[in-house]
């Protein structure tokens, strides 16, 4: 019988054969190449039992409006039975900007929660034991200072920061890469991202000081090769950049953690996870050879793709984020944040994230795929599908070290370049019907089914301009003045930052003013134009 | 049908704090695959910036895209600045997350037209093209 098509691909472009035998894994060795849950090289998975020991945290991403607004939201998800707290912040935070910027008008609060003072920090955690839940921190260009922020609330409550346990993203080279909120030149950002990891190792034992992401790099286009390959590379640099400093790999390489997509591909998502943890292993001992075995352990979180919701018939990303979500689990991830179905029109109702956390709860107690460790190990198809990922992210790191690093890659646009080409291949594929997307290019419906979408009122942005003029006025300026001058010397002279931000953020500093004064330092950074 | 024109020249950029540049890169290469002349602003682009560069660039319209949740405020102000600054024969046209509800006020202050996700490249390049027979 013929087939429905001359040509069967992965969604990331891969040539799909009808059938895997031994003979796709001939060149492959179980001990060498699979192993043992919780052993090298742990393409299994990093614990030897796995979701029979523990499930994955289930941590849905949360922020909007202002700190009281979002801290309502994570009182409801904890209630909800959801494990851990993720703090998205707003637009102007994340770019290092007050409330009261001009810049800022009409993006407070929008995309996230409005942080710009100590005092909004403390009511984003209000009644929050901070010493009992974990925190992710969505926060890359002035991640240092919210850290700060986060550890001043936990000094003026007395919770030593040794019991403190969360993540901070702090990935910058994605910034460069993919999402585009920096605040600086590469080079100064990574030096904060080496303080940020040095502080960790000496103080926050518990934290990890950075989350080092695919799943914008998949947002912007990439494929799932150059997200596996983009990301881990950027972990090396960073890695590369902290042994440099003169911190000893095992003393900071344990805390490391990496944050990917999981897009519709069903197998070629689960083999990218799997793919991701051999590489990571191998190239982990190979460069560095730790003595921690934690050293060489990739850990990580899993969001469903934002990019593969649709606006169109929004109930069916429902389905799909099941799919993602269970190829998430299969893959063996640490951690997880399932999409709510209408995000591609908003930030999510309550009723819409709570259908998206009862998702992962779903998976977790009725399916029952978490009842052995890594189901699919030894299947022909995945197996080989896995060796492909990980030969393909070896091609491009052969590319990254001929540059000269990815800093380098970034300045010459390189990882920017592949990234567009392969998002302009998927829309032109989508656009000659090679690709499918149900309610969108198939069983399109003209009628018009919608969704309620939650709205940001003006007040938001009207309350924070008024705080923080509040705070202008309150707080001592002669202490806030020194504190600011302290964190410029120190930058100044390249020693650890985080001392100094923590004292800035408790002499009532802003984001904006802390970060207005490293660019006095700093400089700024303008990125090449790919296009 | 009027003689040759002028070469169509459009600005393309973002307006807004958000870094989601994976659209609005692809309608600039449709838009010069189609062999319309595109200036691109970049990233993280004040209206007061977009504007002095469509004035000082002669085009013949504007394309932004915004995905922060902005588009109330971003996309009237540069509505403002394009009369204020006598430039208003200008087109303005945008793209991005922006709710149907929001649609018509928009609209109705001056946007030429809003292409909301999944639009095919084709749809814009005829909009920009019909833009210029008009123009």
């Amino acid at each position: 019988m013929s087939e429905r098509t001359s040509r069967f691909t992965s969604l990331s472009g891969l040539a799909i054969e009808p059938v895997y035998t031994p003979d796709h894994l001939k060149d492959w060795h179980a001990d060498r190449d699979l192993g043992l849950p919780g052993a090298f090289p742990y393409t299994r998975g990093i614990h030897s039992t796995m979701y029979r020991g523990r499930l994955w945290t289930m941590r849905q991403f949360a922020g909007f409006g202002s700190a009281e607004d979002t801290n309502r939201r994570f009182h409801y998800l904890l209630h909800q039975g959801q494990t851990g707290l993720s703090v998205a912040f707003d637009l102007p935070t994340l770019m290092g900007l007050d409330s009261d910027d001009p810049r800022a008008q009409g993006e407070v609060g929008h995309c996230g929660v409005a942080v710009s003072s100590l005092a909004d920090m403390e009511r984003l955690f209000d009644g929050i034991p901070l010493d009992q839940v974990t925190t992710s921190m969505t926060i890359n260009g002035p991640a240092a200072v919210l850290f700060a922020m986060y550890l001043a609330v936990a000094r003026k409550r007395g919770i030593p920061f040794s019991r403190l346990g969360g993540t901070l993203q702090n990935d910058i080279l994605k910034e460069y890469i993919a999402q585009k909120e920096w605040l600086f030149p590469p080079e100064p950002h990574m030096a904060l991202t080496v303080d940020t990891i040095a502080y960790c190792a000496a103080h926050v034992p518990k934290w990890h000081p950075i989350s080092i992401s695919g799943y914008h790099i998949r947002e912007a286009g990439s494929t799932a090769v150059q997200e596996l390959a983009f990301t881990l590379y950027d972990g090396l640099t960073y890695v590369d950049a902290a042994v440099n400093a003169g911190l000893h790999v095992d003393t900071f390489a344990p805390r490391l953690s990496f944050f990917f997509n999981v897009h519709n591909d069903f197998f070629e998502e689960i083999a990218k996870f799997r793919a991701a943890r051999r590489l990571w292993a191998r190239e982990m001992e190979r460069r560095y050879h730790p003595k921690n075995p934690r050293s060489l352990q990739l850990r990580c979180h899993a969001q469903t793709a934002g990019c593969s919701l649709t606006a169109q018939q929004p109930m069916n990303n429902v389905v799909r984020t099941s799919l993602q979500a269970l190829a998430a689990v299969l893959g063996g991830t640490q951690s997880l944040h399932t999409n709510s179905m209408d995000e591609t029109l908003a930030l999510p109702t309550e009723e819409a994230v709570t259908l998206a956390l009862r998702t992962q709860q779903i998976i977790a107690a009725e399916s029952e795929t978490v009842n052995t460790v890594d189901p699919l190990g030894g299947s022909y198809f995945v197996e080989s599908l896995t060796n492909r990922l990980e030969e393909g992210a070896q091609d491009y790191f052969r590319r990254l070290d001929g540059m000269g690093g990815m800093i380098r890659a970034i300045e010459g646009g390189f990882p920017q370049r592949e990234i567009l080409e392969a998002s302009q291949r998927y829309q032109r594929e989508l656009e000659r019907g090679e690709r499918s997307l149900v309610g969108v290019t198939d069983h399109v419906e003209n009628r018009q089914r919608p969704i309620p979408i939650l709205r940001i009122g003006p007040e938001v942005e009207q309350e924070q301009v008024a705080r923080l003029s509040d705070l202008r006025k309150s707080r001592d300026p002669f202490r806030m003045a020194g504190a600011l001058e302290e964190v410029q010397e120190t930058a100044a002279c390249h020693q650890n930052l985080m001392p100094a931000l923590i004292e800035a953020v408790l002499a009532k500093a802003t984001v904006g003013e802390i970060c207005s004064a490293l660019r006095e330092v700093y400089g700024t950074y303008r990125e090449p134009v790919v296009l | 049908m009027a003689v040759a024109a002028a070469p169509l020249r459009i600005l393309i950029g973002k307006v807004g704090l958000d870094g989601h540049d994976r659209g609005v890169k692809l309608v600039a290469r449709a838009l010069r695959d189609a062999g319309v002349e595109i200036i691109y602003t970049g990233l993280h682009q004040t209206p007061e910036q977009v504007v002095a560069t469509a004035i000082q660039e002669d085009v013949h319209a504007i394309g932004l895209s915004i995905h922060s949740g902005a588009h109330n405020s971003l996309l009237p102000r540069v509505l403002h600045l394009l009369r204020e600054q006598g430039a208003g024969d200008i087109a303005l046209f945008g793209g991005g997350i922006i709710p149907d509800e929001d649609v018509p006020r928009l609209k109705a202050a001056g946007v030429q037209m809003l292409f909301g996700p999944a639009t095919p490249m084709q749809s814009i390049v005829n909009f920009v093209k019909a833009l210029h027979v008009e123009h």
